[in-house]
């Protein structure tokens, strides 16, 4: 049973032409939200809006608008993916808003995610501490006999947990210090605990590391808002496992 | 290889670890310091006799000195660095920036602030007591420095007092964050004690700051003796 209500509502939304260009906070007035769309729903609204009157869309990423590609981002009134715990900005509904409510929408900010236009920024920061060592190397030819490699039940939840990681980038946006660290525990936690991740296990957690230091992310003052504002609820505790991890790695690795 | 240790060290998580293990040092110090001037419950003789005992051995004294001054200032100059570096990770700020409410704390966001406080306390410390006015006493046939009375004389302020409570109590946040952090960074988390560990950091807190409190309000009512 639908309860649909309409919203009108007051949006301040970051607009920035191009990489090089100023940005400023806009403001716009959206009515007739219904309560039933998403939050990038409401945004299209503002956007068919926009386009009717010959004005530029507000870009921000999306694609599965389901929750599991990490494309959406962004940040609502002052929180990564807004006000819901382990909710992407793609699965938040406008019912959790009020009617004449002022909705402040900024892009991720940190100075390793560059904004393109508007609301999109670029991630692939992300990606190159994937690079680094976020893989593992497997032998080409038939596939393996399932079950052929016994894995404990204990790690292979925790590594499935760790793998649920959508690399949205909203702990790093949520981060004060703009750290990358639960995102990158995740990668290294994900393949350290199973045995096909063992083999690069110490250099994988040395050059993702200093990737993600190289890049430009904040140092981790274990505040938690990264978990707290995890769509996917990574735990911190894999950023105590990669601490662990690197001091092993560091100590052991004779390069 | 020295290019290689110059990076770790300067890596995200060494420098986290510098912060965690000095300032671990530091809690256990501060035990130990809560402890030794509970003596002053007891009276002038068992607190100055203890004083000049941790005292007298000067080549041990001095070391034990030099050392918690040097973990003090590599504690200090870590966060400064970090600070900055963790201003410069993020150029461009928020227009509005809210916390979840499920994850820092108030004793989490504020170290910065708590860890200055602790500054400007601990110099103003070391000046009012280890090179505050030096009486001389004579306990069991020992001459000895009566610290006894330097406090008592020097909490006779209420000002003093407050002065100190709300020294302590910064201590007392800055610690209920940093021991369970210095856990989480040295890495080690589990299920099974990492609730514990910060359940103990809280409590940790609470005792060092009613712990020292009561000690300067015990001095404050011994005033006239
Ligand atoms: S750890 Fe969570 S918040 Fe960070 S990138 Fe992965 S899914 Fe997004
Ligand atoms: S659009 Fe795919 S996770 Fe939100």
């Amino acid at each position: 049973m639908s309860n649909e209500k309409l919203l009108s509502l007051n949006l301040k939304i970051w607009r920035q032409k191009g990489n090089k260009e100023k940005g400023e906070m806009v403001d716009y007035r959206l009515e007739g939200v219904s309560t039933d769309s998403s939050f990038l729903e409401m945004l299209d609204l503002l956007n068919e809006q926009l386009v009717e009157k010959g004005d530029d869309p507000v870009a921000f990423d999306h694609d599965c608008r389901e929750g599991i590609c990490g494309m959406c981002s962004l940040m609502i009134n002052g929180q990564a993916h807004g006000p819901e715990k382990e909710t992407t900005t793609c699965q938040l509904h406008m019912r959790k808003f009020e009617d004449g409510d002022t909705i402040v929408i900024e892009p991720w900010r940190a100075k390793a995610f560059p904004v393109l236009k508007d609301l999109m920024v670029d991630r692939g920061a992300l990606d190159d501490i994937m690079a680094a060592g976020g893989y593992v190397n497997v032998n080409t030819g038939n596939a393996p006999d399932a079950n052929e490699i016994l894995i404990g039940k204990e790690s292979a939840d925790l590594a499935m947990d760790a793998a649920a990681c959508i690399g949205c980038a909203a702990c790093v946006a949520s981060c004060k210090n703009a750290s990358a660290m639960l995102f990158t525990s995740a990668k290294i936690s994900q393949l350290a605990l199973l045995p096909q991740g063992q083999v690069e296990r110490e250099q994988r957690v040395i050059n993702m590391v200093e990737k993600m230091d190289e890049l430009g992310f904040g140092n981790c003052t274990n505040e938690a808002e990264c978990e707290a504002s995890c769509p996917k609820g990574i735990d911190i505790s894999n950023i105590a496992r990669m601490n662990r991890e690197y001091i092993k790695a560091i100590t052991k690795t004779r390069s | 290889m020295v290019t290689r240790l110059w990076l770790y060290l300067n890596s995200s998580i060494v420098k986290k670890q510098i912060m965690g293990f000095t300032g671990l040092f530091w809690c256990i110090f501060l035990t130990g310091h809560l402890a030794g001037n509970s003596l002053l419950f007891i009276g002038p003789e068992a607190f100055n006799t203890y004083a000049y005992k941790l005292t007298s051995n000067k080549a041990l004294f001095y070391t034990a000195e030099f050392v918690l001054l040097f973990f003090f200032i590599s504690h200090l100059a870590m966060a400064m660095k970090l600070t900055i570096e963790n201003k410069i990770a993020r150029p461009d700020g928020y227009y509005m920036k809210q916390a979840t409410g499920r994850g820092s704390t108030f004793a989490s966001s504020t170290m910065p602030y708590t860890g200055l406080i602790i500054l400007v306390f601990v110099i103003t410390h070391l000046l009012h007591f280890r090179f505050g006015p030096v009486y001389m006493i004579t306990h069991s046939g020992v001459e000895m420095r009566d610290v006894y009375r330097v406090l008592v004389e020097y909490f006779q302020s209420p000002l003093a007092v407050g002065w100190y409570i709300f020294c302590i109590a910064a201590v007392g946040v800055h610690t209920s964050h940093g021991l369970w952090s210095a856990f989480q960074s040295l890495g080690f988390s589990h299920p099974r004690y990492t609730p514990a560990v910060s359940c103990i950091s809280k409590i940790y807190g609470a005792i060092i700051f009613l712990g020292f409190s009561a000690l300067a309000i015990f001095c404050y009512l011994q005033g006239g003796n």
